[in-house]
């Protein structure tokens, strides 16, 4: 099997900006990642980390002001960055799908339930009105939505926060995507609902054995359901790795600091060490890591060069110059 | 556990080109120099923000050059013409029969004959009228009636319908609920009948009282029509700041003031209103057009300033008994209230897009 | 004695009219029956999902709304809509959305400034300015950046700024509001470690309201857990973390996301099937029933109340 076919998805370098009032913002800045089939890939990042700019860029479904201006996003071997309006329309829900934050807003209010759907169903796969209603309410059966053939007739006010976003997750997977971005996709609900909502997206993953990419900014809800990691600041990858490799050998400054930040049952009565500063300001980046400015073992040479990505384990990469630094030891040594 | 670790990955140290480094590279930055790649952009007001983009937008900056030209000559023109609106021509104290309906940039005869006595006029840029008056003047003057009016009429709008509106939009509930019904009846109106109605009910009514004052001048019918303007015409501004008000009462800051006690004339004072002033101030500027376009309208049916007081709007109704012979009479009046009403409407869609840009469609 | 308690809250009820589907008013009942006590320098957590009633329980305990039943006493004191203005100098808010809760027309300065003109706590405005310094000082923010604009700042300083705001009148009892979800994860840590250094300066008792329990865990003394309208749980707060006694405590702490991947793997989550009942047609008997494993014919015919199971540990739940 050749290097492209292995993958999925494979991101290669990809650069968006978005042109706003008070200058030129560089949202993603050479992100990077391969995604095989049937994995699941998290992306984890804080606000304006580039984490949703990136799932959108792969969807080229970007605001106006945004264009990716440089880099390659192959499926299965093919840069669809390079793909015609038409081509881009066909492979949006038929080859990859995405789900949103708000299950509110990303469903049209004036439609029935059923209505979307099938909608949804006949523009790719040219069904029938009678099979794209019967899939439909198969569809919602297969999300746990109850009652599914009384839903279809619904609108969409009438379901609770959860009941949406099952139905999105149906229509998103009606006609049987390679991919499924889910973009925080549990941010808008209770815990209880998301509890639901993860446990429901990993048994549909086993089921129909699509490739997930969740972007979330909560690292409790990708701790254990994720493959592979990505931890994204500033624009930047700045370590990848399995669950394992980022929650207990974490080799970027970034999510070392991140782990010690956030409460956990272990921690209850010291004091939480938190990240200081204030979050980056995409307008006026730090030349070197993105960083830099708020981590508390910053060097001077952080200050002036971008780290480059290095190998800290098997399956674990990480861009930090505590790791060049660690090397110079080794060497010295 | 440890000799496994680095067995399973190659060392990092062959994995960079470790000589491209000194160690000094390594050393612990400075606060002072984390600091220095954190520069806190400049501040910005929010007023400093809109004009900024403001500027960036050609139409209406171009719509502004225009308005101030056009302020400034309705204001320096008649210090300079040494003609009045309302005054027919006359050479050397005689009245100037032959004055009448002249081309732009022509004498008549007397004048021309006291020119060619060494005698200097200033010439009739525009011509002059069916009784021998000098036309750009009186355009000039049309212009000024025609602005004033938009002017206050629009300023007379803002006043009842930011009270009206912000009452009801604070207030809610059954207070709101009453004070809207009434405004919908209000809606319901028609405004050209109540304009002609309240023109012949106050000329009656105002016919003498008037005498003597400013008002006099611009007539009844002037009067009508800005008690139309402060009666009717509100209810448009009353409903949007309603609406902005309601929306803004919705957000925490509002919440906040009344948990530290504000009473609620504060809260309308200090955060509700600044806080629609960007819409009260578009929506004035597009209110002055629509007005001066009312005017106009008026004026033109008759109904509005009286003679001899010319606005833009009667000028042009003057101007239709001699279509035929001298069109520029109507092109005159009719590109100044273009001009105008275009220049207004662009400034506010301007000031639209700079101040609030999600109010664009 | 009465004064062991600086807030107490007895039988609060705030319902508000709505609409049903058939357009009849029907109350709908935000907040049904709480009743709780903070004491002097206490932090007692309130959590529960959206629409439980939660910040309803802090902005009726503030006024913000008009009370439809219940007493709320501060120290010792019954607080009336007269003796309110008073008591707005003793108890304070620090609202959920950085962004909303500052007016975007004013400098921080005016903003911090507000609650000092509206006591008249300040003769003049040198005094006002140095008071105003003095709290930004105080949350950590830098004197250059009082004539600043809201929209300047990040979530994480407008929150501070919020937080000046409601410690302008030395008050000693805050609520709260889901002061950090907003927040960004690597910020949250920064506000909720000054919310307990500020406690530990000046003090003060905090009604803390958010959804996130390990937040609430680390701040809280106790925690009171909050399901559709009432009080199903109350405990300090390892009680609650660690022994919970009623069902719906159990699952909502199972469902918690844990940032550790081999906890998060071998534990098992009690999943509650089906979504939260609309307050406007809220299940006779316990409001919990329709959710939980043990519902039996009790839980549908009568609704329990909080009892003592010891050690201050109080359950509403007739099974457990």
């Amino acid at each position: 099997m050749s290097e492209e076919k292995k993958y999925v998805l494979q991101v290669k370098d990809l650069h968006t900006t978005f042109v706003t009032d008070s200058g030129e913002v560089q949202a993603v800045n050479g992100v990077s990642f391969n995604l095989e089939p049937g994995k699941i890939l998290g992306i984890v990042g804080e606000s304006g980390s580039g984490k949703s700019v990136t799932a959108y860029s792969i969807m080229q479904i970007l605001a106006e002001n945004g264009r990716v201006t440089s880099g390659e996003v192959l499926y299965n071997g093919e840069d669809i960055t390079k793909w015609s309006k038409k081509q881009m329309t066909g492979f949006r829900g038929k080859c990859c799908s995405i789900i949103f934050q708000d299950p509110m807003t990303s469903l049209n209010p004036v439609f029935t339930i059923g209505n979307q759907l099938e909608e949804a169903i006949r523009l790719h796969t040219g069904k029938s009105k009678k099979e794209a209603k019967e899939r439909a309410v198969e569809m919602l059966k297969l999300v746990g939505v109850n009652e599914p053939a009384k839903r279809v007739k619904q609108y969409p006010f009438e379901l609770s926060g959860g009941m949406r976003q099952r139905v999105m997750i149906a229509m998103a997977l009606a006609c049987e995507p390679d991919i499924l971005i889910a973009d925080e996709p549990t941010t808008a609900l209770d815990v209880t609902i998301q509890a639901q909502i993860l446990e429901l997206m990993q048994e549909l993953q086993h089921k129909l054995g699509m490739a997930i990419i969740i972007v979330t900014h909560d690292l409790g809800v990708i701790a254990d359901m994720c493959d592979e990691i990505i931890v994204m600041y500033g624009g930047r990858v700045c370590e990848r790795g399995t669950a394992d490799d980022i929650f207990y050998e974490p080799a970027h400054e970034y999510t070392k600091g991140l782990l010690r930040s956030i409460p956990t049952a272990g921690n209850t009565h010291e004091r939480l060490q938190p990240i200081g500063g204030t979050p980056i300001n995409l307008l006026n980046m730090p030349e070197g890591c993105a960083f830099c400015t708020r981590c508390d073992n910053a060097m001077k040479i952080c200050l002036t060069q971008v780290p480059e990505e290095l190998q800290v384990g098997e399956h674990h990469r990480a861009s930090c110059w505590m790791n060049v630094k660690q090397a110079m030891e080794e060497a010295a040594k | 556990m440890n000799d496994e670790k680095t067995l399973r990955r190659s060392p990092l140290s062959l994995q960079v080109d470790l000589s491209k480094f000194s160690s000094a590279d390594f050393e612990p930055a400075s606060e002072e120099e984390k600091s220095q790649q954190e520069v806190m952009s400049e501040s910005v007001t929010f007023f400093r923000d809109g004009m900024r983009r403001l500027r960036k937008n050609p139409l209406a900056m171009a719509s502004v050059v225009v308005l101030v030209l056009i302020l400034l000559t309705i204001i320096i023109a008649p210090m300079i013409v040494p003609y009045g609106y309302d005054e027919i021509i006359t050479v050397n104290g005689r009245r100037d029969k032959t004055a009448a309906n002249m081309a732009p940039f022509t004498w008549s005869q007397m004048e021309q004959q006291y020119i060619d006595d060494g005698g200097s006029l200033f010439p009739h840029i525009f011509g002059t009228d069916s009784t021998g008056r000098d036309y750009f003047i009186r355009v000039i003057y049309g212009a000024r009636v025609s602005l004033s009016v938009g002017l206050f009429a629009s300023i007379l709008v803002l006043i009842i319908g930011m009270l009206y509106g912000s009452i009801a939009g604070y207030f809610g509930g059954k207070v709101d609920l009453v004070m809207m019904r009434i405004v919908d009846i209000i809606y319901s109106l028609p405004d050209m009948l109540m304009v002609i109605l309240l023109s012949v009910v106050l000329k009656e009514v105002l016919g003498t009282a008037l005498q003597g004052t400013v008002l006099d001048k611009l007539g009844s019918n002037m009067v009508a029509m800005f008690v139309v303007f402060g009666l009717l015409y509100w209810v448009g501004m009353a409903r949007l700041i309603r609406g902005q008000i309601l929306t803004i009462k919705e957000n925490e800051y509002v919440l906040a003031a009344k948990c530290l006690g504000a009473p609620s004339s504060r809260i309308i004072r200090q955060h509700v209103l600044p806080n629609c002033l960007s819409v009260i101030i578009i929506t004035t500027a597009l209110q002055i057009p629509s007005a001066i376009f009312t005017e106009s309208y008026l004026s033109f049916l008759g109904l509005g300033v009286s003679a001899p007081m010319p606005s833009l709007g009667s000028l042009a109704n003057e101007a239709r008994q001699g279509l035929q012979s001298y069109p520029y009479k109507l092109m005159f009046p009719a590109l100044a209230i273009c001009l105008i009403v275009l220049a207004l409407n662009l400034l506010g869609d301007g000031l639209r897009d700079a101040f609030d840009p999600k109010l664009k469609r | 004695m009465s004064n062991e308690y600086l807030v107490e809250v007895k039988n609060l009820k705030q319902y508000f009219p709505v609409r049903n589907s058939k357009g009849k008013l029907v109350p709908l009942k935000a907040v049904d029956d709480v009743s709780f006590a903070i004491k002097p320098g206490e932090t007692l957590g309130l959590v529960g999902e959206s629409g439980c009633g939660k910040t309803t329980v802090g902005r009726s305990l503030l006024r913000l709304y008009k009370p439809t039943a219940g007493e709320i006493w501060f120290d010792g004191q019954l607080v009336t809509d007269k003796n309110m203005h008073e008591h707005r100098k003793e108890m304070q808010m620090v609202f959920q959305d950085p962004y909303s809760s500052l007016d975007p027309r004013m400098t921080v300065e005016d903003i911090i400034g507000e609650p000092l003109d509206i006591h008249k706590l300040c003769k003049n405005k040198a005094e006002r300015r140095e008071r105003v310094l003095e709290l930004m000082k105080t949350v950590g923010l830098n004197a250059e950046q009082a004539t600043r604009y809201p929209h300047e700042f990040s979530g994480g300083q407008r929150q501070r700024i919020g937080i000046a705001r409601a410690l302008a009148v030395n008050p000693r009892f805050i609520v709260c509001d889901e002061p950090v979800s907003a927040l960004d994860v690597s910020i949250q840590a920064q506000v909720v470690n000054m919310f307990e250094d500020l406690q530990q300066q000046l003090g003060m008792a905090y009604l803390f309201i958010a959804h996130d329990l390990l937040v609430v865990h680390h701040m809280s003394d106790r925690i009171a857990v909050m399901y559709l309208g009432k009080i199903m749980e109350v405990a300090d707060s390892d009680s609650v973390i660690n022994h919970p006694i009623h069902p719906y405590t159990e699952s909502l702490l199972s469902a918690v996301p844990i940032p550790d991947p081999k906890i998060a793997r071998t534990r098992q989550r009690i999943v509650l099937e089906g979504d939260v009942p609309s307050p406007m047609n809220m299940p006779q008997g316990c409001p919990f029933r329709t959710r939980c494993r043990y519902a039996t014919e009790q839980c549908a015919a009568e609704c329990p109340t909080l009892t003592d199971r010891g050690n201050g540990h109080f359950v509403a739940c007739w099974n457990r």
